[in-house]
C-alpha cells in the first residue's frame, strides 16, 4: 500500500520535472494564464463569501450571542440606514492585512469543529478571552477598522457634543489614545471588567 | 305535589319554554346596528383633559373606544449643560445622553468617566464622595454597591411637555418673596416655566 503510493507520486514527480513533450510553450503560457484567472476569481469570491454577515451568522455561535447584542446597537440600525456588518470591524479591508487574519481566522474553524462556544454558558465563559484579542488586535493597528469610516480629519467637532468633541480632541487629536481606548463594548456586551484599564 | 303529576309536569315543560325563548332571543343576531369602521385614530398629545379637569397620563384624552396616536418619542436632552438643581440634595440631572450604556454587573459605563480615577481624563465630575461610602458612613475603596445603579437617581431630561405642571418653588425664592402680615399661609404661587420648575423626576 505505501509502496504503491510512493510508486504514484515518483511517477507524478516525474512527469512534473521533465520538460513538456506534446504542448507548446506559447499554449501552456496562454493556459496558464487563463488557468490563474479562473482560480484567482474562484478564490478571491470564495474568500468574500465569508466576508458576509449571512455567513457570519449563519453559526449559531455568533447568531445567538454577539449578533443579538449588536442589533440594539447604532452601528445596526441608525437614523442615515449605514450599517456596519461584521466584516467591517472585524476584518482588514486592505487585502494583505485580510489574508493575514483570515489565516489566524482558521482557528476559529477549529473552534467551530470542537464547539469551544458551542453553549451560552461556554460563551460567556470564553467572552473575556476573546474580547480581549479583539482589543489587542485593534489597539495593535491603531483601531484601523475604526478608522475605515471613522476618520479623525473628517470629524467635525463642532457638530459633536461638546464632552465628546472636547474628549476627542484632547486624546485622539494627541494621538495619545486610540479608539478603542474609550469605546470598549460599543457593539457587543462587555465581560466582567474589573482589573481591565478603560478610558 | 304527589297526587298531582299534571302540574309538575306542566311546570318543568314552562320552564323548559322560558329557558329555549331565552336562548332563541340571546342568540338572534342583531338588526339595526352595522358593524362600526375603525375609527381614525385621534392625537394622543392632549394630556390635560380640560373638561373633566383631570390629568389622564395613560390615555391622554382619548376616549377608551378610540385609538389613540402615540405622541412622538422624546428626544434626550445632549446639549452637556449642567442644569441647576431644583433643591439643596436633589440627585442632579444627567446633561447628556445615554443610549446603550452597560450598567450591570460586569461594567460601568457611567463610571468609565466619573470614577474617581478616570474624572479627569474625561474633564467630567467625579461621583460625589458620599457614594463610596457605605450606610454605616464608613468609606469604601471603590463605588459603594448601594450607589452602582446611576439611574435610581441620576435621570436624563427629554424635551417631552410636562405631565404634571409644577409649582414647586425652592428655598430661595421662597425667602425672596416679601412676607405677607394678612395670612400665615404663603399666597398662591405664580406658575413658572415648566422646564425650570418641574422636579426632574416628572419628566423623565
Amino acid at each position: 500500500m505505501w509502496s504503491w503510493a510512493k510508486r504514484q507520486l515518483l511517477g507524478f514527480w516525474r512527469i512534473l520535472r521533465r520538460p513538456s513533450r506534446h504542448y507548446s510553450l506559447g499554449f501552456l503560457t496562454v493556459a496558464g494564464f487563463v488557468v490563474g484567472i479562473l482560480f484567482w476569481g474562484g478564490f478571491n469570491t470564495a474568500l468574500e463569501a465569508t466576508n458576509t454577515e449571512t455567513f457570519c451568522t449563519s453559526c449559531h455561535e455568533m447568531r445567538d450571542n454577539v449578533f443579538q447584542e449588536l442589533k440594539s446597537t447604532i452601528h445596526y440600525t441608525n437614523r442615515s440606514g449605514v450599517r456596519a456588518t461584521c466584516p467591517d470591524c472585524h476584518v482588514p479591508h486592505n487585502w494583505t492585512d485580510k489574508i493575514a487574519r483570515k489565516m489566524q481566522a482558521s482557528k476559529e474553524v477549529w473552534g467551530k469543529i470542537f464547539g469551544t462556544i458551542n453553549t451560552r454558558e461556554k460563551f460567556l465563559d470564553e467572552r473575556l478571552i476573546l474580547a480581549n484579542h479583539e482589543w489587542q488586535r485593534l489597539k495593535a493597528n491603531d483601531s484601523l477598522e475604526c478608522r475605515n469610516c471613522h476618520n479623525y480629519d473628517s470629524m467635525d467637532l463642532t457638530r459633536q457634543a461638546s464632552r465628546a468633541a472636547q474628549v476627542h480632541k484632547l486624546w485622539l487629536g494627541s494621538g495619545e489614545k486610540t479608539c478603542i481606548d474609550c469605546h470598549k463594548g460599543i457593539a457587543h456586551r462587555l465581560p466582567d471588567m474589573t482589573e481591565i484599564p478603560q478610558g | 305535589m304527589r297526587n298531582k303529576p299534571w302540574k309538575t309536569i306542566g311546570l318543568a315543560l314552562l320552564l323548559v319554554l322560558v329557558f329555549a325563548a331565552g336562548w332563541k332571543i340571546g342568540h338572534a343576531p342583531r338588526t339595526g346596528i352595522a358593524p362600526k369602521a375603525p375609527p381614525m385614530p385621534v392625537d394622543a398629545r392632549a394630556i390635560f383633559v380640560p373638561e373633566s379637569g383631570q390629568i389622564d397620563g395613560l390615555r391622554r384624552g382619548v376616549p377608551v373606544d378610540q385609538e389613540g396616536h402615540p405622541p412622538p418619542i422624546a428626544r434626550v436632552e445632549n446639549a452637556d449643560l449642567k442644569r441647576v438643581r431644583a433643591y439643596p440634595m436633589q440627585p442632579p440631572t444627567i446633561p447628556h445622553a445615554i443610549d446603550g450604556y452597560q450598567v450591570d454587573k460586569n461594567s460601568n459605563r457611567c463610571l468609565l468617566c466619573h470614577a474617581r480615577a478616570n474624572a479627569a481624563t474625561f474633564q467630567a465630575p467625579p461621583v460625589s464622595v458620599t457614594h463610596y461610602m457605605d450606610r454605616d458612613d464608613q468609606f469604601l475603596a471603590t463605588i459603594s454597591p448601594r450607589r452602582y445603579f446611576c439611574n435610581q437617581c441620576h435621570v436624563v431630561q427629554t424635551d417631552a411637555p410636562v405631565l404634571v405642571a409644577s409649582q414647586f418653588r425652592d428655598i430661595d425664592s421662597v425667602m425672596a418673596q416679601p412676607a405677607t402680615p394678612a395670612s400665615a399661609s404663603p399666597g398662591p404661587a405664580e406658575p413658572r416655566q415648566p422646564s425650570s420648575a418641574a422636579p426632574p423626576a416628572a419628566k423623565e
